[in-house]
């Protein structure tokens, strides 16, 4: 078991997207750590989102592998990858604007449990799945609008369902799309909140815009630009290092 | 061999003027017309009327079925169908099959349910001998057409001011809105020469596909292959996928008359399963 | 029975048991539903044979709604399935090789479903586009063989010299209908019982889920193909049971079964009872009939143009905000399925099959 702790939990190796002419992603080789707290920055069009949906399965790249946990899984499904153990949010809501949140927890929980193609079975029977949507409505704290459609609920409601249903696939490594993005400031807080309190064993890829978020939760930090990885390391590392503040840091921190 | 080969393209050259139009509508709009097929009766129609009834000239009549399906088309796309554009494709559908019924009754009253033909002038029947080969004058005269109609849309498109609009609206309508293009009127001017052109198909392909009531649902298989085989991000792709289907279909009918209807169906099968998004779908395009 | 105390997490569970559970529960409209459907039996005696025209029907909308409804593909060709169970049950009659209709019935279905099952693999493929081509195709390449193959189906001239025995080899079908009407709604009704449980069941919410958010179901584990497979093959079988139930119900059967128009129509029929509800293909199956009924006494011919005005104008005024006398209908539609009874005001119809 000793090679096992030093495998990174996702590695890219040379991973590579090309739209026509366009290159996306240029030869990244990323590798996360175990347990770690690891942000992804970059400019506008850096192509971290095209690096998320190579990870996730939603594109097949160009070149290169993805290895999660050592296990090459670059030609695998999306469906397929989240049974591996790697789940996350979307930028963008994408949620099922029909159901309810108890309804969409408890169908990531059956999936994840193996009952989720079961036909002749009312949802919601088995007690361990009930336990299970009640603790991630109380984690996430969405017991209130737990009986609302999704389609009306609250924007930060929405985006901590969002965060709520990538955690009920019990990933290993979780990766996060801007989670706060769009939410207001009222708001804000019982995302990052939500987000800090993650637990420990989990692999965190948190991919953000906003510094403030990333410098007090990364642990370490890689630095996209133009489709190429710029600069990796600790965050503070990456605050002094003066390539990133000429490219990156010394732009407005707008966006 | 020969022969299958000269009438396999010339019914392929009828159905891509048929489904030209059919196949920058969806590309264009992303709008499934199942209507298309009414479009290419009324031009048949039209000629008939024109052509038998009222003596007029056969290659007035073949303008004449431009015009009123052309003119129809304008009409219906700025009465009724601006407001389906936005609506699912299951509206789009449900919308358009509509229409089919009631282009189907309302031929079927006016005009008799029975099969009908255009009188043809006697200098167009027959045959001639061409390099040799003994060749229907009538399917000559299709593929003579039908060529230069391809010629003039792919020319018009690449060539002319227009053709770049409507080119740069079928990419991406938003960037073409941005870019002051009034994607509305482009799409308005192509749906009534989409139309027009499946009228004059209709007319001309009166003699070979037959011309009766329920043409637009005998004919809508052939249309949706053609659109789905060769894709909607040129012109070329339906061109290559009429001439394949027309080809397919009029070398099965004679070779395996017992299966032929069914070669047709064993290349869409094929096609989809080799190539789900199209045969002559660019890569990267949806 | 909104907002229950939620502050114990005992209370958070049954709360969330209770909400899974509303979905299963038989509402009192729903219960009025069938027994109203049944009461035709006693009630209306003389109207058995259109009675069972409208329960055919309904069968068949409603297995389009399985797959239209429930996982958002739209066919052009449900007729073939429907087809290919009418001509199942008429040959197994006519040549004696299964003489019990309810297990003759049976056989229909498994027929339509393993076509479903060998074609559904087309069907997963591709867009809206790909998938109208493919039904339609399908169904027109089964009336061809049904057609062409006149030594086995009797080509146009339909497959004559059924001989219906008895159901359950005790009740014999009748001059009136009245075995034929009771058997039929006897079918629909386990028929209906059974796609209730299934499109209420985990698997039935992932449908849901595939059809409302492909990328997010993705997301989070859940596969499609087989799910797809599935409810367009249950969905065949159920076509199937609905073409044989029309061969044993009038002893006959023809490429009418196999036509294009079919399809449309059950289309309609499902559209104006609404899709995704289960109920919808049932109440617009009645609708559907009567008007059917109605229209050719007033004027014979051409219905087809009336049926064509209707859609387009459905259309153009807007499925989910139709006037007159479907907004009831609807609402009723979505009362009797009870349909998740905490959503706030009436629910907006979702959008099938279209890209957003």
């Amino acid at each position: 078991m000793t090679s096992t702790t030093t495998t990174p939990a996702l590695e890219t190796r040379a991973l590579e997207k090309r739209f026509g002419g366009i290159v996306a992603s240029n030869q990244v080789s990323i590798a996360i750590a175990r347990g770690a707290r690891h942000a992804l920055i970059g400019p506008n069009g850096a192509g971290k989102t095209t690096l998320v949906n190579m990870l996730t399965g939603v594109l097949k790249p160009s070149g290169g592998q993805i290895l999660l946990d050592g296990r090459d899984i670059t030609i695998l499904d999306p469906h397929e990858r989240v049974r591996l153990g790697i789940a996350r949010t979307f930028q963008i809501n994408q949620l099922f604007a029909d159901l309810t949140p108890v309804e969409t927890l408890g169908l990531a929980i059956s999936e994840r449990l193996g009952t989720g193609t079961h036909f002749w079975r009312v949802p919601g029977t088995r007690p361990e799945v009930v336990d299970e949507i009640a603790a991630l409505l109380e984690r996430f704290r969405l017991t209130d609008v737990m009986h609302e459609r999704t389609a009306v609920l609250p924007y930060g409601k929405q985006r901590l369902l969002e965060i709520a249903l990538a955690f009920a696939c019990r990933p290993r490594v979780l990766l996060l799309d801007e989670p706060a993005a769009g939410v207001p400031d009222a708001e804000r807080h019982e995302i990052l909140a939500a987000v800090a309190g993650l637990p420990t064993d989990v692999t965190v890829l948190l991919i953000e815009h906003d510094m403030d978020i990333v410098f007090t939760f990364a642990d370490r930090i890689s630095v996209l630009v133009n489709g190429q990885l710029f600069v990796e390391g600790t965050p503070d590392e990456v605050a002094r290092d003066p390539r990133v503040k000429a490219v990156y840091l010394g732009e407005s921190l707008d966006a | 061999m020969v022969t299958i080969l000269f009438d396999g393209i010339a019914y392929g050259m009828l159905l891509f003027v048929l489904a030209a139009g059919l196949s920058v509508t969806l590309g264009l709009m992303n709008f499934v017309n199942l209507a298309h097929g009414a479009f290419a009766m009324a031009g048949g129609y039209a000629a008939l009327v024109v052509v038998n009834r009222l003596g007029v000239p056969f290659a007035l009549g073949l303008v004449c079925a431009f015009l009123f399906s052309a003119a129809l088309g304008a009409l219906l796309e700025r009465t009724l169908y601006v407001h389906v554009y936005a609506k699912s494709h299951l509206d789009q559908v449900l919308f358009t099959i509509g229409l089919v019924f009631m282009s189907v009754a309302i031929v079927d009253y006016t005009m008799g349910s029975s099969q009908q033909f255009i009188a043809i002038p006697p200098s167009l029947q027959g045959q001639v001998t061409v390099f040799g080969l003994g060749m229907s004058k009538y399917r000559l005269m299709i593929i003579v057409i039908c060529g230069i109609l391809t010629l003039l849309l792919q020319l018009g498109l690449t060539r002319t001011r227009f053709g770049s609009r409507l080119r740069a609206a079928v990419d991406d309508q938003r960037v073409a809105r941005g870019l002051g293009i009034n994607v509305g009127a482009v799409f308005a001017f192509t749906f009534a020469l989409g139309s027009g052109l499946a009228g004059l198909g209709g007319a001309l392909g009166a003699e070979i596909l037959g011309l009766d009531p329920i043409f637009p649902l005998k004919y809508m298989i052939y249309f949706l292959i053609v659109v789905t085989v060769g894709g909607t991000s040129s012109i070329t792709g339906p061109f290559l996928a009429s001439l394949l289907l027309g080809i397919g279909d009029v070398a099965g009918k004679y070779y395996v008359p017992q299966f032929g209807a069914f070669v047709i169906y064993t290349i869409m099968i094929v096609v989809l399963i080799w190539r789900p998004q199209g045969l002559f779908v660019r890569k990267g395009a949806r | 029975m909104r907002g229950p105390d939620v502050s114990t997490s005992a209370a958070l569970a049954s709360a969330i048991s209770a909400q899974f559970s509303a979905r299963a529960r038989w509402s009192p409209l729903e219960m009025v539903f069938w027994l109203g459907a049944f009461s035709t039996i006693w009630l209306l005696p003389e109207q058995h044979l259109i009675l069972t025209e409208i329960v055919i029907w309904a069968l068949l909308a409603l297995s389009l709604d399985l797959i239209l409804g429930y996982a958002g593909i739209i066919s052009l060709g449900h007729a073939a399935f429907f087809g290919v169970g009418a001509y199942t049950a008429g040959l197994l009659a006519k040549h004696a090789l299964v003489g019990e209709p309810v297990l003759a019935l049976l056989v229909s279905g498994l027929a339509g479903g393993a076509f479903g099952f060998a074609t559904s693999f087309l069907v997963l493929r591709g867009t809206d586009l790909t998938r109208l081509m493919v039904t339609l195709g399908v169904a027109l390449l089964v009336r061809e063989i049904a057609n062409r193959a006149a030594w086995l189906t009797g080509g146009a001239d339909g497959l004559q010299g059924i001989d219906m025995q008895p159901v359950l080899g005790l009740f014999r079908f009748d001059l009136y209908g009245h075995t034929a009407y009771i058997y039929s709604l006897t079918v629909l009704f386990v028929l209906f019982l059974l796609a209730r449980r299934v499109v209420g069941s985990p698997f039935g919410l992932s449908l849901l889920a595939i059809k409302g958010n492909p990328l997010r179901a993705s997301a989070v584990g859940i596969g499609q193909t087989w799910r797809l497979v599935g409810i367009y093959t249950l969905a065949a079988a159920y076509a199937g049971i609905a073409g044989g139930l029309l061969t044993q119900t009038t002893a006959f059967t023809s490429l009418e079964s196999l036509s294009f128009d079919r399809s449309a129509d059950a289309l309609l029929v499902l559209i104006i009872g609404g899709t995704g509800h289960l109920y919808g293909g049932l109440i617009g199956a009645v609708v559907f009939r009567f008007a059917q009924d109605w229209i050719s006494t007033a004027t014979p011919q051409y219905w087809q143009f009336w049926i064509g005005l209707f859609l387009v104008l459905i259309v153009l005024v807007g499925r989910d905000r139709i006037g007159g006398w479907f907004a009831p209908l609807r609402r009723l539609a979505d009362r009797i399925s009870g349909w998740r009874p905490w959503r706030p005001g009436p629910a907006a119809a979702p959008d099938e099959g279209g890209r957003p």
